[in-house]
Order: structure tokens, then sequence, then C-alpha cells
């Protein structure tokens, strides 16, 4: 009887622990989600900016009379320095597009400002290959560059977006 | 139930000290990386001048910096405002020479690295800036052939070794130039053009001279370097490498909220750009528009790249080629200018508008709009604390 009574007593005292067990779980877990949530509260602005933006290098033109390519002639993008980029374009049927007139612009739509360079088409390098130099990335952050694009085919507008 | 106590308090510290632990993000580290005085390139080559890395050019320029006898009344040098003991700027709102300017003078550290110059970037090469105190009548005020008369007079021998023969002196006025008072004017152009052209050339070398020695004078080491090494390579900052808890707090704020780093970028802290950042006008100087009326000025500069006296090709000469020349974002645009060393030589701005650096963050919290055109900066948050936090910061800059 004695010991069964003291087994009793040793159940009742197991079974309180097992509550505390689960209290702290709780306290736990609600800790854990609460530093995962401010790790991704923390990290949110970053990502939301990557994520923004398009940055396809191959795009159809607003209106879809072509397919422009933009990228930069050496591979990399340098953060202050004078670069040339090559914008290819070609026709919906896929032909190269000769002898366009190509006007560029852009800026930072973030920080009020356009460009810092006027960049230009300085060549044509064959099979709808334009030469564009003068363009310059002084800050990180995100880069907008428009082309206006004319020739026998039509006249039509295509964006790029470049994230730093 | 104190072991209870316990392990909770533990999870919790843990969980703290996790956050906080590793201080700065991923993609904070590496803007601080980015900042870092050992991730400068090496100075490149100027080809638009072939002295640029000659060593008697450059101590022949250095001569010619400190020398007094530079200047129309023998009393003002580069160094004057220039000064070597003070980052090679002078401490005041406007610059003095003969007269009192308009500008504030620039300190030098890693000048040659700049691609436009002056704080509207009227002059496109290190040697064609050097050239424009020369002739303007409020900083050394002197003339073209005065200059060139002073080169064979006081330094023919050193000048011939490095640059040739000096040319044929007969008829060549004491004191003539194209910018001068009427008078210099009038004698510049009753010469001929061989003769200009011979003046101009010695005039363009002694710019080329001292651009050589200036591009000796770059930046150096701070405690913020010393930190961001230790940062990146993971080491424990030791001594005065370790930042305090608000120095942290204002680099932090530096690259983030604050958004400074946004054109104070890369390890000079400036993107040599130009930017309205409504920085207000001094009342008794003339009207000032910044980067907009210095399109003009560069472009119509005869010793700009495009000039007869740049050497090597026209390659170099992009910046003048692909520049901006009419958005609405120049007016009152002025280059970003590096931070390094700002804590020690107040005042700030183009024209010493502010007298503390406390002063230029409440400027930059507050954005206030620009007088003419449009201020790129946004209005602010900053605490009492963060402000102070940001000073904090830009002193490890000068330390």
């Amino acid at each position: 009887m004695r010991s069964a009574r003291r087994n009793v007593v040793r159940r009742r005292g197991t079974g309180l622990a097992s509550i505390w067990r689960y209290v702290l779980a709780g306290v736990g877990l609600a800790a854990l989600l609460a530093g995962v949530l401010a790790i991704v509260y923390l990290t949110a602005p970053q990502s939301a900016q990557l994520a923004g933006p398009d940055v396809a290098r191959t795009k159809k033109t607003d209106n879809g009379l072509y397919v422009a390519n933009f990228v930069p002639e050496r591979g990399v993008v340098r953060q202050g320095e004078l670069e040339s980029w090559l914008l290819t374009l070609k026709t919906k049927t896929g032909d190269a597009v000769e002898g366009a007139a190509i006007a560029i612009s852009g800026g930072m739509p973030q920080h009020n400002h356009g460009l810092p360079t006027s960049p230009q088409v300085t060549d044509y390098l064959g099979e709808g290959r334009y030469r564009i130099e003068g363009l310059k990335f002084t800050m990180s952050g995100w880069w907008q560059l428009r082309f206006a694009i004319s020739s026998g085919a039509g006249s039509d507008t295509v964006l790029f977006n470049v994230v730093l | 139930m104190r072991r209870l106590f316990c392990s909770l308090a533990l999870t919790v510290a843990a969980i703290v000290a996790g956050c906080g632990k590793p201080d700065f993000s991923d993609a904070e580290k590496k803007t601080i990386a980015s900042l870092a005085l050992n991730t400068l390139p090496p100075l490149k080559p100027d080809t638009t001048n072939r002295f640029a890395d000659v060593p008697a050019a450059a101590a022949l320029g250095s001569t010619l910096f400190f020398d007094a006898g530079m200047s129309r009344d023998g009393t003002v040098s580069c160094s004057t405002c220039h000064k070597i003991d003070r980052q090679f700027q002078d401490d005041l709102p406007q610059a003095v020479g003969v007269g009192r300017t308009n500008r504030r003078s620039m300190p030098l550290a890693g000048v040659a690295r700049d691609p436009w110059f002056f704080w509207d970037g009227r002059r496109d090469s290190l040697w064609a800036q050097a050239l424009t105190p020369l002739e303007n009548p409020l900083e050394q005020a002197g003339n073209r052939t005065a200059y060139a008369h002073y080169m064979k007079a006081r330094f023919g021998e050193r000048y011939e070794r490095i640059f040739g023969p000096l040319p044929d002196f007969s008829g060549i006025p004491q004191n003539a130039s194209p910018l001068g008072t009427d008078a210099e004017r009038a004698a510049w152009n009753a010469m001929s053009d061989t003769q200009r052209d011979a003046i101009n050339r010695v005039y363009a070398n002694i710019g080329k001279a001292i651009a050589a020695f200036e591009r000796s004078i770059e930046p150096a080491p701070t405690r913020f370097d010393r930190f961001a090494l230790d940062l990146a390579t993971g080491a424990e900052p030791k001594g005065d490498a370790a930042f305090s808890r608000e120095e942290i707090l204002g680099l932090k704020l530096f690259i983030g909220k604050a958004n400074c780093v946004t054109c104070h970028n890369g390890p000079r802290f400036t993107d040599n750009g130009f930017h309205n950042t409504g920085v207000p006008p001094v009342a008794d100087l003339p009207p000032d528009r910044g980067r907009v009326d210095a399109v003009a000025q560069v472009e119509a500069d005869p010793f700009n790249c495009f000039g007869a006296y740049r050497d090597g090709d026209v390659s170099a000469c992009g910046e003048l080629r692909f520049m901006v020349k009419d958005a609405p974002e120049l007016v009152r645009a002025y280059k970003t200018p590096s931070l390094r060393g700002a804590a020690t030589r107040p005042p700030y701005m183009h024209a010493g508008q502010f007298s503390s650096l406390d002063e230029v963050v409440v400027h930059y919290a507050k954005a206030a709009p620009s007088v003419e055109g449009t201020s790129e900066i946004h209005p602010l948050e900053l605490s009492d604390r963060e402000r102070a936090a940001l000073v904090a910061f830009l002193k490890t800059l000068a330390e």
C-alpha cells in the first residue's frame, strides 16, 4: 500500500513536470518564432528591393516591334567607370535590325535624377548589334535605361532595369 | 522551477544574442568592405599628360605648387589655399587668394582620381585645373605670358630638361592673356597664332608638372579602414580599430537608413557626381548655379581633353564626350566631396555654409527644398542619438 501511494505521488509529480515541459517548449517555440519574424522583418526591405524591378536582359519592346537584348560589353558591370554595352535588336521574326536610330535616356527612379552621363550609340557591329558607350553607374541601386528605337520596321521603346 | 527559469532565460538570451551577435548583415559587410581604403585601385596613368609619372616633372610641379612667385603680386601660391599641413585646404568658408573667392578650397587627397575638377566640374583634367587659379583675378591673378617669362627666367634649365626647348621669347609681351585685363587681352590678340600656341604650350606644361606632383597626394588609412579590414577578415578589432557602440550605430545609419552611402560610396566616399542637395546660397556672394553653368566653361576651355594640348589619343576623353550638357538636375548641383578627413576640416559645403558636421547632418535630415532646381534629398527622421552617432562615425574617417 505504502509503496503504491508513493508510486501515485511520484506519478503525480511526473505529470506536473511534463506540463512544465510543454510550457517550456511553447515558450521556446514562441521565442524562436519571434526570432524568425525579426530576421524576416529586418531583411525584408532588401529582398523587396531585389525582387522589385524586372532585370531581364532580353525584352520585347513595348509595342512588340522588336526583341532587344542589352548586356555589358565586358560581361560585368563596374560601378563608377565609363562602360560600353551592346544593344542587339531583332525583329519579331528574328531578323537583325540594321540602321536603327536609337535615343537613350534613363536615371534612378528612387533618387530624382537622370543618368550622370549621356550615353550614345557609337558603332554598329553588324547582326543587329549596336555599341553604346558612355554609360556610368555611379551608385548602387535601381537604374533604368530607356531606348527609343526607330527603323524601317517602325518606332518603339523599351526599358531595361539594372540593379547594382 | 529554478532550472526551468534558468533554461528559459538561457533560451531567450541565446535568441537575443543570436540576433545581435553578427553586428552586421552580409549586405552591410559587403558595403563596408567596398568603402575600405584597401579597395582603392592603383592610380591609373593619365594619358592626356605624358609627364604625369615623370619624377622630374613632379619635382618641378612641387616647386611651383609652393612658389608664391607664381602669382601677380608674388604673395600667393597653390599652397596658400591648399596648405600641406591642413589636408591641402585652408579651413576658410571661401578661399582667399589675391581676393576673396566664392567657393571653399577643396582638399587634395586622391584628387588625381577625380574625373571632374572644382565644385562644379568646370575642368576635366588635373593639369587643366591647375592652370585655372593661376589666371583667376581672385586667386593667383597672373597672366599667361608673364608665367611663361617667369618659367624661362627662374626654371629655364629644369623646364627644358623635362619638356624640351622653350620657345623664342622675342616679341612676346611681358603681360598678355586671353582672360586678363583689357590691356592684357589686347596684347594677347596682337600676338601671332604661332606665338600664342607656343605660350599656351609652356602654360599647359606648367599645369602638367603641377598635376604630376599632385598625383602623389593620396588618402591615408584611418580608424575606419582598420575596423573594416578586421570585419572583413573576421579578426577581433584591437586598439583603436575597435568601434564604440555609437560609432557602429553611426556606420549602420550611414550605409542604411540615412542613405549617405548612396552618393558617398567607394573607398573615397564619393560617386564623383554632381547633386543638388538643397544647400542654401551665401547671402553676399554672386549668384552660383553650380554644374549647369560649368558645362559651357569646360567645353570652351582650350586646355580641355579635346584641345590641342592633350597628349595621347582622344579615347581618354570619355567623360567630356559623354558629359550631360542640359538636364534640370544640373541646376545648383555640386560635386560629392570625399568624406575622408572631413571631420577635421570644417566648414562644409561648396561655400562653407555649415560650420560643423552636426549642422550638415541636420541639413540632410531636414532636406529643405533648393532655392533653385530640385533637391535630390528626402526628409529623414533622425533622433538626437542617431545624429550624434553619424557624426561619431564620420570622425573615424579622420583619425
